[in-house]
């Protein structure tokens, strides 16, 4: 199949085939990163900029290297929030930069919605780098990528989100991808942090961890904002860590082949145990080396390049 | 020289007369109503072909003046009143400053009369400055043009606050109207909490929110034996309670809105700021239940919450947008694409809800009916003239409406407001 989507704003308007068709991208991007001479001219004279309105490092870093591993020049925006409140909308400064003649923006915000009004008012490429607790496309399609070099394919995987789902835009982007793609995905989380009508989403809820992990081939552990405690959707952090936090015990009711993952940075002793973080069974330092990958088969389509992949 | 309406098809809220009627108007007055009349040195408006109703009555409506003359003035705020068949509106307090002094009573009427469209009347603030600390002095609001008080944006949160209010209010006959949201339920959401917010990612306000604030004051009203009018009322479960209240003999009357009964909340999956409205869109069985609501006289009146906003205040995406759209220029013909055309509720029926009941609830006797003796406030209709709502077509001055595009049934002919044509399409 062919590529013709200019912007990536989430997973839920995409097909099945078009996230298969990022996933084998990305197989065939993954290895020029560990070459010696990590640079392929795919994008050679088109500039990627990164628009960050809130604080990352990790998916910010990925981004700006898998543009420069396409021969892409980059350049890095962090906005805070507070000076955009002053007058200028976000559709604004977007217009400005890309009056600079940029091919791509990839954009962080803090609003849901915020790419759409991105894509409709500009011309250049949308990528949405995560959008207030919409989507976080390109965290889920690693996922995916990391789930899909453990098993061979998605099909028929059970795999677990556990944490705040209310406020995840990781767990809505892996819920579309992975169910689009035929896994069987549930949810586990505190019942204030778990949003109204979410099995509607066609993914199972369930509030007792031993019986998830026990269930799953995988469990995807969300990044807790300390901010939930203060905004009392949780009594504390330690009853948080009790009944959500995986450790070695929990972990031990699920199989040996269980693979534990998280989109960082991880609260060490809140989500994961150390040992769990540091484990055997945990992949995420895989997740962040295909990170680049799965971003480099992104903006490799969206700039709908028509030359040859040179690998 | 008074106005003669030829030729007037007649739609009551009791019924639509068989024959066609001549209606003398003199002195802002309906004079005479028979078969005919020799308009001879009287102006003449023809309504053959087309249905008269007495002027449309909107108690809810947001002027911005003083304040936000950005937004909307008392001027366009009327032009916009009287294009959307409206012969009197009511304004609400939350204006800066606020209307909780007589001044600012007499300023707007001031306004309201030197643009001489339509009747306005102020609604005063139940709290000074809204703030939901100290009560106004409501009896002199009242000898200053008030004659219904409501702190609308919010609710008064103060149980005790609110029962004070609406003791006050019984002693002066005065009418209080509630805006119905617990705002720590509310606590920030943007549109209404289920499953389409939680695939938008977009924060829920729950419908508890409402439903809680119209729990509470149909109880204080039963307790008092008082008067109380609950706002857009956007809810199933708000009718229900509503329904119970009225068998009971609570005398709570309510309002819903055009967009509450033509959009789900489905429609701010689109992030379009024009959506997001307070209270929010809702689920389609709440859509439905408001159309019952309205059909069986659970819901007593409709009205627009006009709620004007700026292309610039809207375009700052979803969690940062005002609530709020425009709603006079729209509201009959959704009413009648909505509600008429699916015979939901018929002509009268709709002229009860659009004239008749709200010049009751607020206790304006000689509106609400084209009857001898009655103020000359009419309305004419072509109940079958189709069109469609473009951005360029709206004479307010804001354009925030979700209904762009859409083709609407029923378009106001003529609006003629004390005895004088004020608008004509």
């Amino acid at each position: 199949m062919e590529w013709k989507r200019k912007h990536l704003l989430g997973l839920e308007e995409l097909s099945k085939q078009e996230i298969q068709l990022i996933l084998e991208t990305a197989t065939s991007f993954k290895e020029v990163s560990f070459r010696d001479i990590k640079k392929v001219p795919a994008l050679r004279g088109k500039t990627v900029v990164t628009l960050f309105f809130e604080a990352s490092t990790r998916t910010r870093v990925s981004f700006e290297l898998a543009a420069k591993r396409l021969s892409a020049d980059t350049l890095n925006i962090a906005i805070n929030t507070s000076s955009t409140s002053k007058g200028e909308t976000l559709l604004d400064t977007a217009k400005n930069i890309e009056a600079m003649n940029v091919d791509a923006m990839v954009v962080r915000h803090g609003l849901s919605g915020s790419p759409f009004i991105l894509a409709q008012g500009l011309n250049c490429s949308v990528i949405n780098a995560g959008d207030g607790c919409r989507e976080h496309p390109t965290q889920a399609l690693l996922d995916m990528f990391t789930l899909k070099e453990k098993f061979g394919h998605l099909e028929g995987l059970k795999i677990a989100l556990v944490g705040d789902i209310l406020h995840s835009r990781v767990a809505r982007s892996n819920i579309w991808g992975l169910t689009k793609l035929g896994a069987q995905v549930t949810v586990c989380g505190p019942a204030t942090l778990m949003p109204r009508g979410i099995e509607q989403m066609g993914v199972g809820v369930d509030y007792d961890l031993k019986r998830v992990l026990k269930n799953s081939d995988a469990v995807i552990a969300l990044r807790l904002q300390k901010e939930r405690q203060e905004a009392k959707f949780l009594p504390s952090l330690r009853e948080y860590s009790r009944l959500f936090g995986i450790n070695q015990d929990k972990l031990s009711e699920g199989s040996s082949n269980l693979i534990v993952m998280h989109p960082g940075p991880t609260n060490r002793g809140v989500e994961l145990s150390a040992e769990v973080a540091d484990g055997k069974q945990s992949v995420i330092l895989e997740q962040v080396t295909n990170g680049v990958a799965v971003r480099m088969a992104v903006l490799y389509l969206v700039l709908g390049t028509k030359e040859e992949v040179v690998i | 020289m008074g106005l003669v309406i030829k030729n007037a098809i007649i739609v009551n809220n009791d019924k639509i007369w068989d024959r066609p009627q001549d209606i003398l108007c003199e002195d802002g007055k309906i004079v005479k109503i028979v078969s005919s009349i020799n308009a001879g040195g009287h102006e003449t408006v023809d309504a053959k072909g087309k249905k008269v109703l007495p002027g449309l009555i909107d108690i809810h409506v947001h002027l911005r003046q003083p304040g936000r003359e950005d937004k909307e003035t008392i001027e366009t705020g009327s032009k916009a009143a009287v294009k959307g068949g409206f012969t009197t509106i009511m304004c609400m307090p939350n204006t800066n400053p606020v209307i909780d002094n007589p001044m600012t009573v007499e300023y707007i009427m001031h306004e309201a009369n030197r643009v001489g469209l339509c009747h306005v009347y102020p609604i005063g603030s139940i709290t000074k400055a809204q703030k939901d600390e100290e009560l106004t002095d409501m009896a002199e609001l009242k000898a200053a043009g008030c004659i219904a008080f409501s702190d609308d944006g919010k609710s008064v949160l103060n149980s005790r606050l609110f029962r004070l209010a609406m003791e006050y209010a019984k002693m002066l006959d005065v009418l209080i109207i509630e805006h119905c949201q617990d705002p720590l339920l509310t606590s920030g959401g943007v549109m209404n909490e289920g499953a389409v917010s939680t695939r938008v990612g977009l924060k829920g306000d729950p419908g508890i929110a409402e439903t809680v604030t119209v729990g509470r004051d149909i109880e204080i009203a039963r307790y008092l034996d008082a008067r109380v009018h609950l706002a857009h009322m956007s809810l199933k479960r708000s009718c229900e309670l509503i329904r119970w209240a009225k068998s009971q003999g609570v005398k709570v009357t309510a309002e819903a809105c055009p967009h509450h009964f033509s959009l789900t909340d489905e429609a701010c999956a689109s992030f379009d700021t024009s959506t997001k409205v307070n209270p929010p869109l809702r689920a389609r069985e709440d859509v439905q239940a408001i159309k019952e609501a309205i059909a069986d006289g659970t819901i007593d009146c409709i009205v627009t919450d006009h709620a004007p906003h700026t292309k610039e205040d809207k375009e700052v995406g979803f969690d940062g947008a005002p609530f709020g759209l425009i709603g006079l220029e729209t509201s009959l013909g959704l009413v009648i694409k909505e509600l008429v055309k699916p015979e939901i509720i018929n002509l009268p029926k709709m002229v009860d809800k659009m004239s008749t009941a709200p010049a009751k609830v607020i206790g304006l006797k000689s509106k609400g009916i084209i009857k001898e003796g009655f103020d000359a406030d009419i309305t004419i209709i072509d109940e079958n003239k189709e069109w469609t709502v473009a951005k360029e077509g709206f004479v307010s001055k804001s354009k925030n409406s979700p209904f762009i595009g859409w083709k609407l049934s029923g378009q106001v002919e003529c609006t003629i407001c004390n005895g004088k044509v004020v608008y004509k399409v």
